[in-house]
């Protein structure tokens, strides 16, 4: 099928660019400032993307399990590193970390062996055309999720503590004194897939079935695969926002039910 | 009886230290002296060292929810966590008695939390903490947001829990209430208590 795909020559790829100058042009004309990060992030996004491909080229080519392996590991350090960042509140030490990567990687290995072994079984398993560009999917959707998660979540039992602190001091279990802050943790981090798989089609063509029905793939074949693609985002959110938002709180607590803030970064602040 | 023992927390300790039932011991001592830390400590809220028993019951053979239960902290600030004030009771029904012995009417319990003065929050905290019957209570300055004819309230009731065999920490600013209540009276200076 993928012989419709057209070509593109880098000519063509110029000409779409050119589009970008009138980005510029418009913050000169309003003196927005920003004429230095559109060059800055369209020169980044052609070089990491053009990297990107290439070592995807590579990759599938050389199919090594060990190779494949790097690469995988590489993405989640990158990810987790991610998280962390998109903290105001954090878990002092190496938890703030650990919990968004192990969380995120349980999450979106998990879903994506899922689909390897059952859905799309490729030969081998492992193999990177498939692994790679779906492990990516499950880690970028998890980590959005297990950040806003846990954003929200320690962002609230700080400014609530007196909320917590007035349960445990009249005798609840910690389950109980922080329910309803697990429940609006866990529903902001839930949101936006659902919101996202409500509205496409409608509002918006998803992105990767965009470019397959550019590349020639016949439309009802694309959407098969988006829906397979969204069905997987949203259990590796699920899993993902919820292990981290339950492990967050089991943190923020200790086994004789107190309320422990003195676990996050500057508890004081 | 209360009994503290080589009690060791954050900025705080207690050597030795036994309540009986009926009495209040009063705590004063500057702010920053460690008096909130050191009823927070003996209710289990921030982690020490040392033994604490209630009736010859170790702390630590039961759970903190249960330990807590029973020896009930009531801190300066009250925080809430529902919209009603009726949902932060177990048993409205039971709680009517106290309510009213505090001020209220029973038609409190319908009220908005967002609507309460502080004086309000900080008596009907109060009443929250006797709904779930405790055997001691470890009070943070409980009518330090409160006018004269609303500390005299709160000590009624204070008092009615000590003859029912209650037992009271408390931590107060008032040396008048001190004598008023207090059995007897202690002192508290860079975390460390005396006679």
């Amino acid at each position: 099928m993928t012989e419709q795909a057209l070509h593109l020559a880098p000519f063509d790829l110029a000409l779409a660019a050119l589009l970008l100058v009138i980005n510029g042009g418009l913050s000169i004309w309003l003196g927005l400032g920003l004429t230095k990060s559109i060059a800055i992030a369209a020169t980044r996004m052609v070089v990491q993307l053009l990297l990107v491909g290439m070592v995807l080229k590579y990759l599938f080519a050389v199919e090594s399990p060990w190779l494949t392996l790097g690469v995988v590991l590489l993405m989640v350090c990158f990810a987790g590193y991610e998280i962390m960042n998109r903290q105001d509140r954090k878990l002092s030490g190496l938890w703030s970390y650990g919990i968004g990567v192990t969380t995120m990687t349980f999450a979106a290995v998990s879903v994506t062996v899922l689909a390897l072994a059952t859905q799309l079984r490729p030969d081998p398993w492992w193999d990177a055309r498939y692994a790679i560009p779906l492990l990516g999917m499950m880690l970028g959707n998890a980590m959005t999720g297990i950040s806003l998660g846990l954003n929200n979540l320690l962002t609230a039992v700080t400014r609530d503590r007196w909320a917590v602190e007035a349960q445990i001091a009249l005798g609840h279990r910690r389950e109980i004194a922080l329910r309803p802050f697990l429940r609006r943790a866990l529903r902001n981090a839930l949101t936006p897939s659902i919101n996202s798989m409500s509205a496409s089609g409608l509002v918006f063509l998803p992105g990767m079935m965009t470019g397959q029905i550019l590349a020639g793939l016949d439309p009802v074949e694309a959407v098969k695969y988006q829906l397979l693609v969204m069905f997987l985002i949203g259990g590796a959110t699920g899993i993902g926002a919820g292990t981290a938002v339950y492990a967050a709180a089991w943190r923020l607590t200790d086994n004789r039910h107190r309320l422990r803030l003195d676990r996050l970064e500057d508890p004081d602040a | 009886m209360l009994s503290i023992r080589n009690l060791r927390a954050r900025h705080v300790q207690v050597d030795d230290l036994d309540l009986e039932t009926g009495d209040c011991f009063t705590v004063m001592g500057p702010s920053g002296s460690g008096k909130s830390l050191m009823l927070r400590a003996v209710a289990d809220l921030d982690p020490a060292e040392g033994e604490v028993t209630l009736d010859g019951r170790e702390r630590m053979t039961m759970t903190g929810p249960e330990w807590r239960r029973q020896v009930m902290y009531v801190g300066p600030e009250s925080g809430w966590w529902e919209d009603r004030v009726g949902a932060h009771f177990e048993d409205p029904e039971s709680v009517v008695g106290v309510l009213q012995r505090l001020g209220f009417k029973a038609e409190t319990l319908n009220w908005p939390v967002s609507r309460l003065s502080t004086g309000e929050r900080q008596r009907l905290a109060i009443a929250r903490a006797f709904d779930r019957g405790p055997r001691v209570l470890l009070m943070d300055e409980p009518t330090g947001a409160l006018d004269q004819a609303a500390t005299a309230l709160v000590e009624g009731v204070i008092h009615d829990f000590l003859m029912d065999k209650g037992i009271v920490l408390m931590a107060t600013h008032s040396k008048e209430q001190a004598a008023r209540l207090g059995t007897r009276t202690l002192s508290m200076a860079a975390g460390r208590l005396s006679a």
